[in-house]
């Protein structure tokens, strides 16, 4: 691969992942509008697309206030780490064969501790509020990722240990025959639960709970400092559909009247859709409920379905 | 688990469920008949105005946004000289109305009122008179009243008596 082919790549990548995470606005406004017998914005443009111009023309003309009792440099740095490190994750994501930005032999190991450092930009943004919501909304996120990274983790190890391999692009090449959604239904879902406690999302999204909160972490937060936050949340669903994707639903593969890179979106929609589903149909859990949810089921769940992997593929190995 | 995603499911279906959403300005909502919105002075069925400028309208308003001078005819026919009511102030709340005892104010289905200039908003007599009866047709107060202002002679109206002649004794 030349360099100049190589740019085009990273700009590209990072050209159209910066617009769907934008477009996701619009999406999920009218699907949401729609599962709730509602219309949602249809007026900007056909369909109502330009509300996403809209939006962030408003969020680049709102004031930019930084509270005089906020920590100023760590109130500033919080917002930019949540987007850097989530687009940092896609870049071991391939989005075809030949279309990704690294193809790193640790690409799993990569895109968790990535994810992992997102929490940084909560716990940072709420220390840095110097407020009361916002730092209990930072300690509930904190508490939260750490849980629910571990069995975001584990519930990996299945895959990697069924494809061999920690690479995306061996592990998309090893489903050819199967997707692993199929010999993986346990991790599959476990890791879909765990991947909305990371981008903390509805039903998870207890760091920023409304109505106990205000808005958590991001109370004090606004103009393109909120719009950070915001395209983080949404850069999130789009990294942890495509990981789902890329490790249970075979990546780009799929019947050959459509091109890779088609059947990767298609797929990654579905489950953009998904999250929205989720979140206009399921309820918020107590944080407790949460976090023993987590470590009392969810944890067993996953270390018999690693047993279990474990011994079936070293069985089949003979 | 199971109820989750039969939650998600039945969801899922409201896609292709009717909207209820009326869209404004191509769409309107229909209004009932006795819709509190935009206040207009009717007339009776002679043509008169119905306002008596008797200021209960602008005593009951809670807002003040009634103003108004009441003044009389040559026949003694009390009307209001000038009637202003602010809508930039009004609530709607259709105390004027209730308070009315000529059935002369009333208030209609009709809000779409807004605009950019906020003055545009004070309605003067001009604007508020409509040449109408409104929702009590046929009803004329100087009919009804003993009052004598032109529209009838003493003991002429409905449902009045003939004046009682205090001279004679005959019953």
């Amino acid at each position: 691969m030349s360099a100049t082919e190589h740019i085009l790549i990273v700009v590209g990548v990072l050209f159209v992942l910066l617009n769907i995470a934008a477009g996701l606005i619009w999406v999920e406004r009218r699907l949401l509008a729609l599962w709730q017998d509602r219309l949602g914005p249809n007026r900007a443009g056909p369909l109502g697309v330009l509300i996403v111009l809209a939006d962030t023309l408003k969020l680049f003309f709102k004031e930019d206030w930084i509270p005089p009792f906020a920590d100023k440099w760590v109130f500033i740095l919080a917002p930019a780490i949540v987007v850097g490190s989530v687009l940092l994750s896609f870049v071991v994501i391939p989005f075809a064969p030949g279309i990704v930005v690294a193809d790193l032999n640790i690409g799993i190991l990569f895109f968790l501790a990535m994810s992992s450092l997102g929490v940084y930009s909560i716990v940072l943004g709420g220390w840095a509020s110097n407020n009361k919501y916002a730092l209990l909304g930072a300690l509930r996120g904190a508490s939260q990722m750490i849980a629910y990274e571990v069995f975001m983790g584990l519930s990996l190890m299945g895959v990697v240990m069924l494809s061999g391999s920690f690479n995306l692009g061996d592990i998309v090449a090893a489903q050819q025959n199967l997707w692993f959604v199929v010999t993986q239904p346990v991790g599959f879902v476990i890791f879909f639960i765990a991947g909305i406690a990371e981008t903390h999302r509805l039903p998870f999204d207890i760091p920023e709970a409304e109505s106990e909160l205000i808005a958590g972490y991001h109370a004090e937060y606004s103009g393109m400092k909120f719009g950070m936050f915001f395209i983080g949340e949404y850069l999130g669903i789009t990294l942890i559909s495509a990981m789902i994707v890329t490790l249970f639903f075979g990546g780009w593969l799929g019947p050959a009247f459509l091109p890779p890179l088609a059947w990767f979106v298609i797929k990654l929609f579905f489950f953009i859709g998904l999250f929205i589903l989720l979140r206009a149909s399921l309820p918020r859990p107590r944080y407790d409920q949460l976090i023993s949810y987590g470590w009392k089921i969810i944890l067993a769940i996953v270390l018999a379905n690693l047993l279990i992997t474990g011994a079936i593929a070293l069985w089949l190995r003979g | 688990m199971i109820s989750h995603l039969r939650t998600m499911w039945l969801v899922f279906l409201h896609l292709f469920k009717k909207k209820v959403t009326i869209e404004y300005p191509e769409e309107k909502a229909e209004l009932h008949p006795r819709y509190r919105g935009r206040i207009v002075l009717t007339k009776d069925p002679d043509g008169g105005e119905r306002c008596v400028g008797c200021y209960l309208c602008a005593v009951a308003c809670p807002v003040d946004c009634i103003a108004l001078q009441a003044t009389e005819d040559e026949n003694g026919r009390r009307y209001p000289d000038f009637f202003r009511i602010n809508f930039s102030r009004c609530i709607f709340c259709g105390y004027c109305e209730d308070a009315c005892p000529t059935y002369a104010i009333q208030l209609i289905p009709d809000f779409e009122m807004a605009d950019y200039n906020r003055q545009n908003l004070v309605f003067e007599k001009e604007d508020l008179l409509i040449d109408s009866q409104g929702k009590y047709p046929g009803y004329n107060f100087y009919r009804v009243a003993g009052l004598e202002a032109g529209v009838k002679k003493k003991g002429e109206g409905e449902n009045e008596e003939k004046p009682v002649d205090v001279h004679s004794l005959l019953p």
